[in-house]
């Protein structure tokens, strides 16, 4: 009598059976090889739909042109018309209706992230106006001074 | 917006040293627990061919240490799985890997090579020790005044019996041609477990000291020299403990005594065993370890010659930054220093032992020096991160990826094989030859 | 359906059989979902039936001043918490020496913008290059190359990371089991584990955003138009234009892994 040799075999075959028949309620109908083939494209398809439901934040100049009309004519031409409205008055989200209120950023540190004079040739930066952070007007918010949206003091 | 700053952790911000010119998410992200996790692989592998040395190719002179080093490899193997468990930011997601294996991967195969590997060790084991386990159904079950345990070994045995309870001649001549089979097997299985864990390394393309083909070979040959070495070091202590216990009658101290009741082991005949088996251990662990480190000088000669873009940061991480850890550490006190002594003529027990612990540590600063060593320069080649264990800690993260939860690997194998030894007595001695 | 079988007689049985009939679907469609996983699509003739979309990027290194708008804008985008030292995007800066010595430095990930001369060399401490030394000095933005044949994507052991049929790499956070493979096995280190989430993590391109008509939330935060995304594969697209007609260069292309993320200005010096 030879066949108990082959129990053990059983065992697994049966484990393995177990694990298959897991698997197949476990793994999501959708997942499996798309368009990028195997080596790239092996993933969970709805997944896709998922992150292009994400939602966004920042909803661009268009979208306080909506109802900020007369204030976006007016800042387009002026220095910092450049610069998106959402950098210092913070991401939209829901606006008006959550938050009701943004939070203008109106720090020095705001202001510093281009005009903090550094030595970059071949860069962009050296074409900016720039100021010695520690020297100049220490401690003071340049808002005091400067109107943010047309920062130059002639123009005042 | 949420504020979730609380719960926030940086995964690696706690133990990573950034130096010079970094980048922003880099950080060593793969830490102690991937360290151990190619040392623990490589113990079982190596306990395994062990094993094997005796079952495929006759070694005669390991008999005893074959059976126990079967045994202890198994109990490694569930160990083996515990690093990457408690390395995972998502542990209950690990079946996933079983489930949808992308075996562009190298890490996609461990489900299934490490089941196929448990699958051969288990039913290695059953052969081996299916008369033993017949017999005790036997002598339990006539037994009249059982203990409690010998109450929980019965309905364990039967189960574990898998109702073949045919031990005749003929029965038994079958289970040692399938031995034979399943340890000849098992070497392949064994060093294909080691060698990919290698190649999970060696196939990171991103990171200069990783990449190299040699790696799966330098993995294997150092696992093989690693768990002959935990085989040689457990086997003394282990003897040690047996005979200072069989000389007090403290029972709970063997398990497989207390399993069938009674001590009945001789310490005269424990003694003249370990001094033959670790000796001739030894022997092997020496021709192991010199296919190890001409493989792993190779590869550092071949850096060195070639001198690729990247060897200028390898270069400072090799001979500066990891200096000791690399040149004293492994190859000094862990390769060397072991080499030597076992080259010495007049080996004692006791020398081969410290030996096999030095080679013990030396493969493991090995590991750390691949895994650790190669998150030590940024993908920039102008920075330098350093891995700062954790020892005390102070939550849940830096207790799995610091001291503690290196602590809690090591010790589980023993646990484990405490228990196993009750039910498959590691240590026992038949007069039967396989 | 169930009662109106049991009220009439004999409808038991029908129901039983039908019972059978819908378990022995279930569980063909549950193993023929094992059978699909091993099909292998080409991947060629897919391309080739919906050529009209590939994404890439377009940075202009010259027009970078430093500002860190777009690191600030994809933290909040992206639900990064600000105070969290790992980023989808950040900017680099390099300051190349008369000596020919390059100290670079990213703060941060430069989430603040680069307000001061000092370079943190992070345990080295902060450096000061003397402005007569400075022979050229630029920042370059980084952010996810989406490459074509990325390989964060291959090491993946559960495919929890892909690349869409347009070309952009995105992580399934509901899949992912947090092994890291993906992290070491970008040679740009632009993955990182989110610290929330708990899953690897990394730039989508916004495609929340981009696949609506929008643009990244990085790109329209910046001032200066350094940043750009763009459709590669349609001719008339500034992106597409500018690499077809400037001297533009990619990250790192000895790796084999053709990054999408296209930079005008690139030198040497940049890693």
């Amino acid at each position: 009598m030879k066949n108990h040799v082959w129990r053990p075999l059983f065992v697994v075959i049966v484990i393995v059976i177990g694990i298959l028949v897991f698997r197949a309620f476990y793994v999501p109908s959708d997942f499996g090889v798309q368009e990028r083939g195997y080596t790239f494209g092996y993933h969970r398809l709805s997944n896709e739909q998922e992150w292009k439901d994400y939602p966004a934040k920042h909803k661009g100049n268009d979208y306080c042109n909506e109802c900020h009309d007369d204030k976006i004519e007016e800042l387009e031409s002026a220095q910092h018309g450049i610069i998106p409205c959402e950098n210092c008055h913070g991401a939209a989200f829901d606006h008006p209706n959550d938050p009701e209120k943004l939070t203008i950023d109106r720090s020095r540190g705001l202001c510093l992230r281009c005009h903090a004079e550094l030595i970059m040739p071949s860069s962009g930066r050296n074409d900016i106006p720039g100021i010695d952070p520690v020297e100049h007007n220490k401690g003071e918010e340049c808002s005091e001074c400067h109107n943010p949206h047309n920062p130059s003091l002639e123009d005042m | 917006m949420v504020e979730q700053v609380a719960q926030m952790v940086v995964h690696g911000e706690a133990w990573t040293i950034k130096d010079l010119f970094v980048l922003p998410n880099e950080y060593v992200y793969w830490s102690i627990q991937i360290v151990l996790y190619p040392y623990m692989t490589g113990l079982v592998a190596g306990a395994f061919v062990l094993s094997s040395l005796y079952h495929v190719f006759n070694v005669e002179k390991l008999k005893e240490i074959a059976r126990y080093a079967l045994v202890f490899s198994f109990a490694l193997l569930p160990v083996a799985m515990m690093p990457l468990m408690l390395h995972l930011m998502q542990p209950f997601r690990g079946i996933n890997v079983l489930m949808t294996p992308h075996f562009t991967s190298a890490i996609s195969a461990f489900g299934i090579v490490f089941m196929t590997y448990a699958f051969i060790v288990a039913a290695e084991i059953w052969f081996v020790y299916r008369k033993f386990i017949v017999e005790s159904i036997y002598r339990l079950t006539e037994k009249q005044d059982c203990t409690r345990l010998e109450r929980l070994l019965l309905p364990i045995y039967k189960v574990i019996s898998l109702g073949a309870m045919d031990i005749s001649d003929k029965a038994l001549n079958s289970d040692h041609k399938a031995i034979k089979f399943l340890a000849a097997l098992g070497i392949p299985v064994a060093c294909f477990l080691h060698g990919y864990a290698g190649f999970i390394f060696g196939s990171v393309k991103a990171n200069a000291l990783w990449m190299t083909p040699l790696m799966p070979v330098i993995f294997i040959c150092s696992a093989v020299v690693s768990g002959i070495a935990l085989c040689i070091v457990s086997y003394y202590l282990f003897m040690e403990i047996r005979k200072w216990a069989a000389k007090r009658g403290k029972n709970w101290l063997l398990p497989d005594a207390l399993a069938q009741g009674g001590t009945a082991i001789p310490v005269e005949q424990l003694r003249s065993i370990q001094e033959h088996e670790v000796k001739i251990t030894s022997k092997y662990l020496l021709i192991f370890m010199t296919a190890a480190l001409t493989l792993e000088i190779l590869d550092m000669i071949f850096r060195g010659y070639t001198a690729v873009k990247s060897w200028d940061a390898l270069r400072m991480v090799i001979y500066e930054h990891d200096f000791m850890k690399i040149f004293v550490y492994q190859y000094g006190i862990g390769n060397f220093l072991p080499f030597l002594m076992l080259l010495l003529p007049g080996l004692t027990t006791r020398r081969a032992v410290i030996a096999s612990s030095l080679v013990l540590f030396g493969v493991f600063m090995m590991r750390w020096n691949v895994v650790i060593g190669g998150q030590a320069f940024s993908l920039t080649f102008a920075g330098f991160m350093e891995y700062s264990m954790p020892i005390i800690p102070h939550d849940i993260e830096t207790f799995k990826e610091g001291l503690g939860g290196m602590l809690s690997v090591i010790v589980t194998p023993f646990i484990i094989f405490y228990f196993l030894n009750m039910i498959f007595p590691a240590f026992m001695t038949d007069n039967e030859s396989h | 359906m169930p009662q109106s079988a049991q009220s009439q007689p004999g409808g038991y049985v029908i129901m039983k059989r039908r019972d059978f009939l819908k378990n022995t679907a279930v569980f063909v469609a549950g193993a023929s979902v094992s059978v699909a996983a091993l099909d292998f699509i080409d991947p060629k003739e897919l391309l080739a039936a919906n050529p009209e979309l590939k994404w890439g990027f377009l940075v202009d290194t010259y027009k970078c001043v430093g500002c860190g708008f777009c690191v600030k804008a994809c933290k909040t985008e992206s639900d990064i918490p600000f105070e969290a030292n790992v980023t989808r995007t950040w900017v680099e800066r390099y300051v190349i020496k008369r000596d020919g010595d390059v100290v670079m430095d990213c703060p941060k990930g430069a989430r603040d913008g680069y307000t001061t001369k000092l370079l943190d060399e992070n345990r080295s401490g902060m450096v000061e290059v003397p402005d007569e030394e400075i022979a050229q000095a630029f920042f370059v933005p980084k952010l996810c190359n989406h490459c074509t044949t990325p390989a964060c994507v291959q090491v993946c052991p559960v495919g929890a990371t892909y690349q869409t049929a347009d070309g952009v790499v995105l992580v399934d956070w509901t899949w992912c089991i947090g092994c890291g493979y993906c992290i070491m096995g970008c040679p740009y280190g632009v993955r990182f584990f989110h610290p929330v989430e708990r899953v690897a993590d990394k730039c989508t391109f916004c495609y929340h955003r981009i696949s609506k008509g929008g643009n990244t939330a990085c790109a329209q935060a910046c001032p200066f138009g350094a940043r750009q995304i763009g459709n590669l594969k349609d001719p008339n697209d500034p992106v597409a234009q500018a690499i077809m007609t400037q001297r533009v260069g990619i990250l790192r292309d000895e790796y084999g892994t053709k990054p999408n993320v296209y930079y005008i200005g690139l030198n040497k010096e940049v890693r």
